[in-house]
């Protein structure tokens, strides 16, 4: 079960992140906060998701894990070991344990290569097989992720969209990982396709007890598919609670944004709106200023708030939220936008 | 009262070196003035093609080989092409679903918006810029006068689609198409432009129609909508009607396959995995006879295996329906 019906994660600590800081130099002076403090913890068989919007930083922080960017600062402990730390061989070795799905299929295929050659690159790179060991291997990968095993020799343009994430995900599984990071991996394919694919990374979480760090901007998605959720705001975490207690009492004002805009139109909406959704974009994250970072756009920010950075603090079990004014505020009503 | 545009019986084929192969086949919907109707489907529907046919900007190859396409009484499908390009950015404008390849990065937001306005409303640089400033301020940027003068790459994703409403609007266009206006845009910000291009909308009277996969979007702006499926339209109506009670299984499909939000206290309930719409939309030249949808369909039975296309039929009040068993009306 990968829906938020399933009990409660219980599994181990599979992944911990600790304080992950990404910042980059910019051109002239500054610097980029994209991902900057970043902690949480991915059990064993469950999904993590991070949400947020473009420039909080959630694919920033995917790409740190996965070392596609160079870290500032923090630890990335899989397994007992850093993979931050890790070179040469030992870092090899830990990347059979942790793969990534990207949003565009088709730019993460190297189009001159065929179906087979691309599952079996993971397998000869990382585990050492031979060709032959590899392809012995590609049957059952096909299968599981629902592609006919003849589609070994077409070329990636030679599949539907849909089709090519399959492929994807078939390289991701293929070193068998504990782990998969999907950057926005459903968000560029149509709606009947995302569902296969979301029924898909279900079915094997479910067969294989993978766990899944699932970045979008999607809450539906997220909330079908996730056991906790991590709201992300120019480069931190400001809310994060198990997927239940997110959606039927979120306490951040950020989060009741994100939720009224995609609460479906009708009259509770436009209340909902009214009220919670805030106007304008993101500030930059180049330097940004002192005190709570959501400051500048949120309607309920007091003095405090532009003065001091709230930390993330438990307010339940499992629930933590960054916000000087929690429990102040009066929360929305989700009950009656759900009911309209 | 006359629609603004009525699409009657649009049909475009593409020439192949095999022969032709139809693309959209006898498409007919309308819009009135200040309303707005959503084209909705997958990838491959005919959707975007439909919004090219309608500004007569179909590739090369696509051509329109039966019907009519009326703005305003006038079939603008069979107009001379100067005619057509008097019309575009005049009575007729259209916005993409990405601001940025849509912008000419070498020119300021303040001179594309204005361009339109010296072409087709014979202004001067200096009145069309002071046009172009009200626009931006009308489509709610900030710091308008300075925003004038700076170039797309300068402005956030979110700022860069106002613009191109801005430039769309600039006009006071009859008819707006807007392909996919929110789909690069973050949540928060879709809700903002929505907004705002209703908010325009009642203010000009701008008849609009909007393509989307985004069955949110439909319910949130859409006065109907009429759901494409392999190049034909399989059902239409009013939206919220057709929202609660669609009657062709592939709109119930769509519908069903979206994870719907569940908050407050429903957010307890589970749900097991999502309703799939198994395979994929035919592709161009691989139609089938019978009906398009027949091998993903769960309803599909010897009726739709053995007679040609379902006819779109009236289903209800409003509502037209293409399928040889469609759901029960009442719900």
């Amino acid at each position: 079960m990968t829906s938020n019906a399933a009990s409660a994660p219980t599994g181990a600590d599979l992944l911990q992140v600790n304080d992950l800081k990404v910042h980059f130099p910019v051109p002239g002076g500054g610097r980029v906060h994209a991902v900057d403090g970043v902690s949480f913890v991915v059990r064993r068989g469950a999904s993590f998701g991070i949400v947020g919007e473009s420039g909080s930083g959630k694919s920033t922080t995917a790409q740190g894990i996965m070392r596609l960017v160079p870290a500032t600062a923090g630890q990335v402990v899989l397994r007992g070991a850093d993979i931050l730390g890790l070179r040469g061989a030992r870092l090899r070795q830990a990347r059979r344990h942790i793969q990534m799905v990207f949003q565009d299929p088709f730019a993460s295929l190297d189009p001159r290569r065929c179906a087979g050659d691309l599952v079996a690159e993971p397998l000869r790179l990382l585990e050492g097989l031979s060709r032959r060991q590899a392809a012995a291997r590609l049957d059952a990968l096909f299968a599981a992720v629902g592609l006919p095993s003849e589609a070994r020799s077409l070329f990636p343009h030679q599949f539907s969209g849909g089709q090519r994430q399959r492929l994807c995900i078939a390289r991701a599984l293929a070193t068998e990982p504990d782990i998969i990071v999907c950057d926005e991996a459903v968000s560029a394919l149509d709606v009947a396709i995302q569902a296969q694919i979301l029924n898909l990374l279900a079915k094997l979480q479910a067969e294989r007890g993978l766990a899944y760090i699932f970045i979008s901007h999607d809450l539906g998605v997220v909330q079908h598919l996730c056991d906790e959720v991590a709201v992300m705001y120019l480069g931190r975490i400001v809310e994060q609670a198990p997927t239940r207690t997110f959606f039927s009492a979120p306490r951040h004002p950020y989060s009741w944004s994100l939720i009224s805009a995609a609460v479906p139109a009708g009259p509770a909406r436009d209340a909902l709106k009214a009220r919670y959704l805030v106007r304008g974009e993101p500030p930059s994250p180049i330097d940004p200023p002192a005190g709570c970072r959501f400051a500048g756009r949120c309607p309920f920010a007091v003095e405090r708030c532009r003065a001091e950075d709230p930390a993330l603090l438990a307010t339940g079990p499992g629930h933590y939220v960054a916000c000087h004014r929690v429990g102040e505020i009066e929360a929305p009503d989700f009950d009656r936008a759900q009911a309209a | 009262m006359d629609p603004v545009l009525a699409v009657e019986d649009l049909t475009v084929t593409l020439t192949r070196p095999d022969g032709p192969v139809p693309v959209l086949e006898r498409l007919s919907f309308s819009v009135e003035a200040g309303r707005t109707v959503a084209l909705v489907g997958e990838s491959g529907c005919g959707k975007s093609m439909t919004a090219l046919a309608i500004m007569g900007l179909l590739p090369e190859g696509f051509a329109r080989t039966d019907g009519r396409i009326r703005l305003a009484g006038e079939d603008i499908a069979a107009a001379q092409p100067s005619r057509l390009r008097a019309l575009r950015g005049s009575a007729l404008s259209m916005i993409f679903q990405e601001p940025m390849t849509a912008l000419n990065p070498v020119y300021t937001v303040g001179d594309q918006i204005a361009e339109a306005l010296r072409l087709h409303q014979r202004l001067g640089r200096r009145a069309a810029l002071e046009r172009a400033l009200a626009m931006l301020r009308a489509v709610q940027i900030p710091a308008a006068e300075r925003r004038l003068h700076a170039y797309p790459h300068e402005l956030s994703g979110g700022m860069r689609q106002r613009v191109m409403i801005a430039m769309a609007l600039a006009c006071r266009p009859k008819l707006l198409i807007a392909d996919e206006p929110t789909t690069a845009l973050d949540v928060t910000v879709q809700a903002q432009v929505f907004d705002l291009l209703k908010a325009l909308q009642d203010e000009m009277g701008t008849a609009i129609v909007l393509i989307t996969h985004d069955l949110g979007a439909v319910a949130d702006i859409a006065d109907t909508v009429a759901v494409l499926y392999a190049g034909r339209c399989i059902e239409q109506g009013d939206t919220r009607s057709v929202m609660r009670a669609p009657q062709h299984p592939y709109t119930r499909g769509l519908m069903g396959c979206t994870p719907h939000l569940r908050l407050g206290a429903a957010a307890d309930a589970g749900t097991g995995p999502l309703r799939e719409i198994p395979g994929l939309v035919p592709p161009l030249g691989r139609r089938p006879a019978i009906c398009a949808f027949a091998d993903r369909c769960g309803r599909a039975d010897a009726t739709c295996l053995d007679n040609p296309q379902p006819p779109l039929a009236e289903a209800g009040p409003a509502r037209a329906v293409a399928c040889w068993h469609p759901e029960a009306r009442a719900a």
